[in-house]
């Protein structure tokens, strides 16, 4: 097993303040590395420094074997970089903007048009080809920057939040996309807000907060990490559902946290489970649905960081506005 | 470290040519002439621009001859054939804005993070976009001139005259645009840019001897306008285009091209490397 990313304390600062400190990261080839992290926590600052854009304070990183700092152009010949946001040329069609990626990698004329043209169908964006970019929705520019970081064939893509701002069905269509890349041995780093992306797509799972690595390993694991199972319940009717919380703390002595719809409690002993039914079903409370699973990476996230990753978001675009 | 290896390209699915293996100067050329063949479609594909670069020069023109021209110079053809140099020369330093203001977009959009993971020269991006600004330039400077000829100018310097005039000031705008550059890369937004620039470029250009002869003007203004690089610029192109003094101001022309790209080129370059 080799790795096609090796980072050792990575340390970036911006104006005094730290973006990452000291951040190990490794990625194996062929495999999708999955960063994960709320607003700020610095994963577009790490998929910088490993596409060679940012140079690091401290700390070192090899891509494919290659020193980002001392040998950016070998690294930039492996890999392929869709950004945060489309880094496409509004004003070129999908077809130029495709074609001038191709010919500055060194395809001639009709190679470049080839490939632009293999791209954009496998896209579908093949209807716009000739529309200026500016024409695009959100998410066909989206598309069209994925297919700009792919026309070299990287051995290596990064992936920086590729579907914030995706529908559901586009979104599934950038999976899709993703592991068929991993399927022709592409190796991906991908970050993301979305825990259920991670899990989706990742086979290990970096979690960074405030530029640190909270946590590390297989979605499996950070599950297993945060220890307990989550038993989750859903009333028929919404006003029991107050009345089943109730019974559940008696019986778990467990904060529960709820929403309108559902109550959730960890519990260590899965043996609760038939008392909380008993108990439900003496008070006349009708369950529509009553789980025991293993926490989902919200909850896992929740568990690593003591806050919710939707707390720290809030606070973290609040710093971005002062920011702009 | 020994277990890292790379991901050789043989792995990868067949038909991808070679990358670049190295940089070279011939392959930095060739990447700044794909990405100059970008700009120049961006003048094509962006009809505001095209707009700008016909209508400005016509509304300059005529508006700066037939409203001013009798006043000036007593009747309006005197004063066209005087106008006519400084108001190639104006539109064209105006126009070196375009390349701080297209490179500021380029890196607050993005566009420059997907050049520089490329493995191309650093410099290419930059090298591209000004050499694509030249076609833009020569444009307006056609431009200007048919407008002129359109309106009776007919240049004693003849054919010859016009094209070493318009020689001149495509190297002088090559030069200026390096400082253009070195703004787009200090600056945040776009619109900075362009306020930034309009506050460098309106004493350039109206403090010179391009619509009025620096003798008229109060003695402090005859300084700095006989001082002003667009004051020899202008005065070189008259001489070649409507007969007079050459050589002096083309030599002070010269000087301060190279002045403006000694200075502005490694700055501009220095902003761009440092520009995160
Ligand atoms: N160019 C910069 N100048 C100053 N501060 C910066 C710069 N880039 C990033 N930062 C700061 O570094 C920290 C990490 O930023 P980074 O963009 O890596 O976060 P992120 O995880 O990608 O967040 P998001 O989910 O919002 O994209 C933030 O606090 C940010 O404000
Ligand atoms: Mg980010």
């Amino acid at each position: 097993m080799t790795d096609a990313i090796r980072a050792e304390g990575l340390v970036k600062q911006f104006k005094g303040k730290r973006a990452l400190d000291g951040v190990d990261l490794t990625a194996t080839t062929g495999a999708v590395l999955g960063v994960l992290g709320p607003n700020g926590s610095g994963k577009t600052t790490t998929v910088r420094i490993l596409s060679t854009l940012l140079q690091p304070d401290e700390g070192r990183a090899e891509v494919g074997g290659f020193d980002v700092v001392r040998q950016p152009h070998e690294v930039r010949r492996l890999i392929g970089l869709t950004g945060q946001y489309a880094a496409v040329d509004a004003e070129l069609s999908g077809t130029e903007n495709l074609v001038l990626i191709a010919r500055l990698l060194g395809f001639d004329r009709s190679q470049a048009r080839a490939r632009s043209t293999e791209l954009l169908e496998r896209f579908e964006l093949s209807d716009a080809a000739g529309r200026p970019a500016k024409t695009y929705s959100g998410g066909m520019r989206r598309r069209l920057d994925l297919a700009a970081s792919l026309v070299g064939r990287p051995a290596l893509l990064y992936l920086d939040e590729p579907t914030t701002g995706l529908d559901p069905h586009s979104r599934n269509g950038l999976w899709d996309v993703v592991r068929g890349l991993v399927d022709d041995g592409v190796t991906v780093l991908l970050t993301t807000q979305y825990l259920e992306e991670a899990d989706q797509l990742a086979d290990d799972i970096m979690v960074l907060d405030h530029g640190r690595v909270i946590s590390q390993g297989t979605p499996e694991q950070l599950k297993n990490h945060a220890g307990n199972q989550v038993l989750e319940l859903q009333t028929v009717e919404p006003e029991q559902l107050s009345l089943a919380t109730k019974i559940i703390e008696a019986v778990t002595s467990s904060p529960v946290t709820s929403d309108t719809v559902r109550a959730r409690v960890p519990v260590t002993d899965a043996a609760v489970l038939p008392e909380v039914v008993r108990r439900l079903d003496e008070q006349g409370v009708a369950v529509a649905e009553l789980s025991l699973r293993k926490p989902s990476l919200d909850e896992v996230f929740l568990a690593l960081t003591g806050h919710t990753a939707d707390e720290e978001t809030a606070g973290a675009t609040a710093n971005e506005g002062n920011r702009a | 470290m020994s277990a890292v290896t790379s991901p050789s390209r043989s792995d990868l699915p067949a038909g991808a040519p070679a990358a670049p293996g190295s940089i070279t100067p011939i392959s930095t050329v060739q990447n700044g002439l794909q990405l100059a063949w970008r700009s120049v479609l961006k003048i094509k594909a962006n009809p505001e621009e095209v707009l700008g670069l016909t209508f400005m020069p016509i509304m300059f023109v005529t508006l700066f001859v037939f409203v001013f021209g009798q006043a000036m110079m007593g009747d309006w053809q005197t004063y066209r054939d005087f106008l006519m140099p400084g108001i190639i020369a104006q539109s064209v330093v105006f126009a070196t804005l375009g390349t701080g203001f297209a490179l500021c977009q380029d890196v607050e959009k993005g566009i420059f993070d997907r050049f520089r993971s490329l493995p191309i020269a650093r410099s290419a991006p930059l090298i591209g976009a000004i050499l694509g600004d030249l076609v833009r330039y020569s444009i307006t400077v056609v431009m200007v001139l048919v407008v002129g000829l359109a309106i009776g100018f007919r240049p004693e310097g003849g054919v010859l005259g016009v094209l070493g005039a318009a020689a001149v000031v495509l190297l002088f705008a090559f030069a200026l645009c390096w400082m253009s550059a070195f703004v787009g890369m200090m600056v945040r937004t776009p619109m900075a840019v362009q306020s930034f620039g309009m506050i460098l470029m309106f004493p350039l250009t109206f403090g010179s001897s391009a619509f009025v002869d620096p003798q008229t003007m109060p003695s402090w203004m005859r300084v700095v306008a006989e001082n002003n690089p667009v004051t020899h610029l202008v005065d070189a192109m008259r001489g070649l285009m409507l007969g007079g003094d050459v050589a002096g101001p083309v030599a002070w022309t010269l000087l301060w091209s190279a002045i403006f790209v000694g200075v502005f080129f490694p700055l501009a370059v220095w902003a761009y490397r440092r520009r995160t």
